[in-house]
């Protein structure tokens, strides 16, 4: 039976980690301007994009991942300076309007740009071989994923906690008026909360592309849609929220997957059910359960809304 | 010349006129009180100082500098601080964090600890709470945190927005001490009160604003025997 259940549980949490990292940046988001940014799903399809043509053009790979890395982060500065900072005044549903905005103003870029064919994404050495963990066979960056994602939150949670600028960011978080009164750059302040957030979506799009092997200009939606819930699940604004949030949602839908075949093994049903079908749809019905009991999500505070 | 110079000063909110043209000054190291009514546009006049609303028309001039066109955050750095109205501590911080955000723009560590131990002296029950939630503060301990906070940017002009607003009487006598304090220290105090009594008895100079006019002015001895003022803002108080 394990061995029927593990490289389902084992790819839930990879998928798991990459959600987390892209839900890390649909929760800071929200939590310093209020704001569904409904473009970072597809700022990660592009960090994918981007790879592939970079690595088309020759630029060697491993100088491709750091400059996917940084064009991803300087991607997620400019449209929040384009897009939403013009809007800062103006009512919270503008800016949630010009998200979607600039989701299929990417959307559309990218299907411009790659006539709407699936691209191959580059086979990045090492992380592309084959393992074979507890009997399972798989990539190793399923493998890796968990770890690196878990070693990047700590990072992020150390710097919100114990520096200059993460202080600054709890500041601004709560309220920019004040935050301002105390020489706070509150436009900086949220700059570097796109930057982190947009950064390490696209470490998210190299973990996730490498496992499904191409991008097309709607890749990002359905990873994004999940982070989504997964923040909203944990509890939107809350960064540790997000991250339980993302590894149940990951392995949830993954044993979802594997269901038919774990309870043909167990003797309970004769033929296939068509249960993965549903894995989509678990997600969100998980999440509209959790909502009905805890309507601030796992971690959610009482009181999101601003003073 | 005065540090602070405000000069025809007008604010509008939509179509409301809430400062009509307001000229005053603040001479350097005095303590200089504005009384009013409520909505007579006192706090309007700080968070115009401040950079936190647009004016209309008018000049602000501090030590000798035109700070109209500056943001909040330049107007810290140019050395005022507001305690805002309403306490505004950070909530989601601890008392810890809430003072060092008040250095945020000082860069000298050793100093702003040293700036940390005198509030805390000067506040100890804030030292008992350290590590506390400011949220978690009681009204009146966040009221002395906001306090400490703006004196944390270690300001040239300190504006206290009703800085005794819901503070038991002792503390707010503690409050009006410490503005003492920080007056013989050489800090220039631009001061908004409820409690007009206390703040005349402490001010060099104080205004009266009146629906966004100032109509009455004079030392702080001047207006506590002003009948005028004795009618309209100490009732009681001043027998
Ligand atoms: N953001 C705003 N939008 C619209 N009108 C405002 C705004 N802030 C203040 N006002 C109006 O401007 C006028 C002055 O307000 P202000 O807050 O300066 O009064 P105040 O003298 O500080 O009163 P209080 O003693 O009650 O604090 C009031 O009529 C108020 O309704
Ligand atoms: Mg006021």
């Amino acid at each position: 039976m394990w061995n029927t259940v593990f490289p389902y549980l084992l790819s839930g949490i990879s998928v798991g980690g990459q959600y987390a990292l892209i839900a890390i940046g649909y929760t800071m988001v929200y939590g310093i301007l209020r704001l569904i940014n409904f473009a970072h799903g597809d700022v990660f399809m592009v960090a994918g994009i981007i790879m592939v043509y970079m690595a088309a053009s020759g630029v060697p790979l491993w100088l491709c991942i750091p400059l996917v890395l940084a064009l991803t982060a300087l991607i997620g500065f400019t449209i929040e300076r384009v897009a939403y900072k013009p809007l800062r005044n103006a009512p919270r549903m503008s800016a949630m309007i010009s998200a979607i905005g600039v989701s299929y103003a990417l959307q559309n870029l990218v299907l411009y740009i790659t006539g709407g064919l699936n691209q191959l994404y580059p086979t990045i050495p090492w992380i592309s071989q084959s393992v074979t963990v507890f009997g399972a066979t798989t990539k190793i960056v399923t493998v890796v994923t968990p770890f690196l994602t878990l070693l990047l939150v700590i990072a992020l949670v150390q710097l919100i906690n114990h520096t200059k600028i993460g202080m600054a960011m709890r500041a601004v978080s709560r309220d920019f008026e004040t935050s301002q009164l105390m020489g706070i750059r509150i436009n900086r302040v949220i700059s570097i909360t796109f930057v982190i957030g947009t950064f390490l979506a696209g470490v998210a799009s190299i973990l996730y592309f490498t496992n499904y092997t191409t991008v097309i200009q709607t890749s990002g939606a359905m990873p994004g849609l999940k982070a989504f819930v997964a923040a909203v699940f944990g509890g939107i604004g809350s960064i540790p929220g997000a991250v339980v949030g993302a590894f149940i949602i990951g392995i949830a839908e993954n044993i979802i997957k594997g269901l038919d075949i774990m309870l043909f093994k167990l003797g309970l049903i004769h033929g296939p059910l068509g249960l993965a079908t549903f894995s989509d749809a678990f997600s969100f019905a998980l999440l509209i359960i959790i909502l009905a009991v805890k309507p601030t999500g796992l971690f959610g505070e009482k009181n999101t809304d601003k003073v | 010349m005065s540090m602070l110079k405000v000069t025809d000063l007008k604010v509008n909110y939509g179509g409301i006129e809430a400062l009509k043209g307001i000229s005053f000054d603040v001479e350097q190291g005095q303590i200089v009180t504005l009384i009013g009514a409520n909505g007579a546009g006192k706090s309007t006049t700080l968070r115009a100082i401040s950079g936190l609303v647009k004016t209309a028309s008018g000049a602000i001039n501090f030590m000798g500098r035109d700070i109209i066109p500056f943001n909040a955050q330049q107007v810290v750095a140019e050395g005022i601080a507001l305690v805002p109205e309403g306490r505004r501590v950070f909530d989601n911080l601890t008392v810890l964090e809430n003072l060092k955000i008040g250095a945020y723009l000082r860069p000298d560590k050793d100093e702003v600890a040293a700036a940390i131990e005198d509030i805390f002296q000067r506040f100890p029950r804030l030292k008992e709470r350290e590590w506390q939630l400011a949220g978690t503060l009681s009204g009146g301990e966040q009221q002395m945190l906001a306090v400490g906070r703006a004196m944390m940017a270690r300001p040239k002009l300190l504006m206290m927005d009703e800085p005794s607003l819901g503070l038991a009487p002792l503390v707010v006598r503690d409050i009006f001490s410490i503005i003492r304090d920080l007056k013989s220290e050489g800090i220039t105090i631009l001061l908004i009160e409820q409690n007009a009594n206390a703040a005349l008895r402490c001010a060099d100079k104080a205004y009266v604003l009146e629906t966004g006019r100032i109509t009455i002015s004079g030392t702080g001895e001047e207006l506590l025997a002003d009948q005028r003022v004795r009618d309209a803002y100490l009732g009681s108080a001043a027998r």
